[in-house]
């Protein structure tokens, strides 16, 4: 199966009489590719570039450093999922605040934060509420079940992002020079196809929602690339086992009737108009920022990382002067390395196995 | 890792399940369901919540390739986290 596809891709391929860029937007994707050697099966003149689709690597500076600024309150609590906890701010990350002294736990789902919360009625507990479209709709649930337990003492603070809109303003930035996307499958699982659909109509350029294995992966370049070959631009699924078309209203509608659209910082790369979600006025007694709102600077990256481009898909890991030299996954620079599905920590991860 | 993991519904009591992911035994929140489910049902789980129905047959599946993934992202896992990160594989933000 996987050589028919391969076989097939080869001879749409040799239509194409040019490089193809295809961006896989999602971190687990490049994750996979890396993993199942992708690039070893595709033919030369295809190029998979890496996306804005790690959540933990696109949280800005600033952000963690205000969330660190929050730890040092006495009356706080701060729980977050565990992959956030290495994240550099400015100068430290939570690990090092948890370290001197900060009360901050790693929790598996946001309920777990509740349950803290639930616990120690005499403090402040504080979701780190970081994730995209996959997650947003979860935290919204959970603070739906603070509001009828009446748990007053949980707070979020939200530096969630949203895709569709993200994408949106780097395809107008001009910077991203994709032909085409692979696009998210678990994020796509909850808002299904039509909120992608400007890729096709206004930048005519072919996407495809593809699931995460390797015959997924291939069928869904091999898609990108059928489109391409027949002149169409269309959004298709190709994880239609997960997501489907109208993706989970349910969860869209909760996450809708908490969240409402805001700018977001994006780590790498700078405001994007509309890609954040900060709850709405009416729930804004759940918001921390509302009770403690530390005046923390905009920190800088540090000089010599290339995240941004990285995350860009101008760049792959391998083009920035310190991947696997100053960089690591034990003392890294950049974001990117720090969560296992940057692009970063992917490429280093597989690095000698199948890369490039 | 930021995966949604599939996992089989063992038993339900309204908006709670248990399900079984890796031979674990784990509850989650049925909340975000927008359909019904049973006892048997395959639902990918991210962060404690079902969030889609998945077609029996490809979640087994997906269920391999998934613990393949996150047997490699172990490998790479701060010690420090790594109590809370060793049965489900992650504690994560789920991104794609
Ligand atoms: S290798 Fe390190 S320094 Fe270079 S872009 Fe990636 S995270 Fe930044």
């Amino acid at each position: 199966m996987i050589n028919k596809v391969a076989h097939k891709i080869k001879e749409l391929k040799s239509a194409i009489n040019r490089t193809v860029r295809l961006m896989e937007v999602c971190g687990t994707h490049t994750v996979a590719i890396c993993r199942h050697g992708i690039r070893d099966l595709l033919p030369e003149g295809i190029k998979l570039l890496s996306g804005p689709g790690c959540p933990v690597c696109v949280t800005s500076i600033r952000a963690v450093d205000t969330i660190i600024a929050i730890s040092r309150h006495k009356d706080v609590i701060i729980t977050t999922f565990g992959d956030m906890m290495r994240v550099p701010g400015g100068g430290k990350s939570l690990s090092n605040a948890k370290s001197e002294g900060s009360d901050i736990r790693i929790v598996y789902s946001p309920l777990d934060a509740l349950k803290i919360a639930k616990d120690n009625r005499g403090k402040k507990v504080v979701f780190f509420a970081a994730g995209f479209e996959t997650t947003a709709p979860l935290v919204a649930g959970t603070i739906s079940e603070a509001e009828h337990a009446g748990i007053d003492n949980f707070y979020i603070y939200s530096v969630h992002k949203t895709i569709p809109p993200a994408l949106k303003a780097l395809l107008d930035s001009g910077d991203v020079l994709a032909d085409g996307f692979i696009l998210p499958g678990h994020v796509s699982a909850i808002i299904g196809k039509a909120p992608y659909n400007f890729i096709a109509l206004d930048y005519h350029k072919p996407s495809v929602i593809t699931g995460f294995d390797a015959i997924d992966i291939l069928t869904g370049v091999m898609m990108i690339l059928e489109q391409i070959v027949n002149g169409k631009a269309l959004v298709e699924n190709q994880y239609t086992r997960v997501v489907k078309d109208e993706g989970n209203l349910k969860a869209v509608s909760i996450m809708n009737e908490y969240f409402e659209p805001s700018d977001a910082q994006w780590r790498g790369i700078g405001v994007l108009s509309g890609s954040g979600l900060e709850l709405r006025s009416r729930f804004k007694h759940r918001d921390i920022l509302s009770v403690l709102n530390p005046d923390v600077p905009e920190g800088k990256e540090p000089e010599a990382c290339s995240c941004g481009d990285v995350l860009k898909g101008i760049k792959l890991p391998v083009d920035c002067g310190l991947f696997g030299k100053a960089c690591t996954p034990e003392e890294p620079v950049g974001a990117c390395m720090v969560s296992s599905e940057g692009s970063c920590a992917a490429y280093y991860r597989y690095m000698g196995i199948r890369i490039v | 890792m930021c995966l949604a993991i599939p996992s089989k519904i063992v038993e339900i009591d309204n908006f709670r399940a248990m399900v079984d992911v890796y031979g674990a035994r784990r509850e989650i929140n049925l909340m975000l369901m927008p359909e019904e489910v049973g006892i048997g049902d395959y639902v990918l789980v991210h962060a404690g919540f079902a969030i889609q129905k998945i077609e029996q047959e490809p979640a087994h599946e997906a269920l391999k390739v998934i613990s393949a993934l996150i047997e490699d992202a172990g490998k790479e896992i701060d010690p420090q986290n790594a109590s809370s990160r060793d049965m489900d594989g992650d504690s994560s933000t789920g991104s794609g």
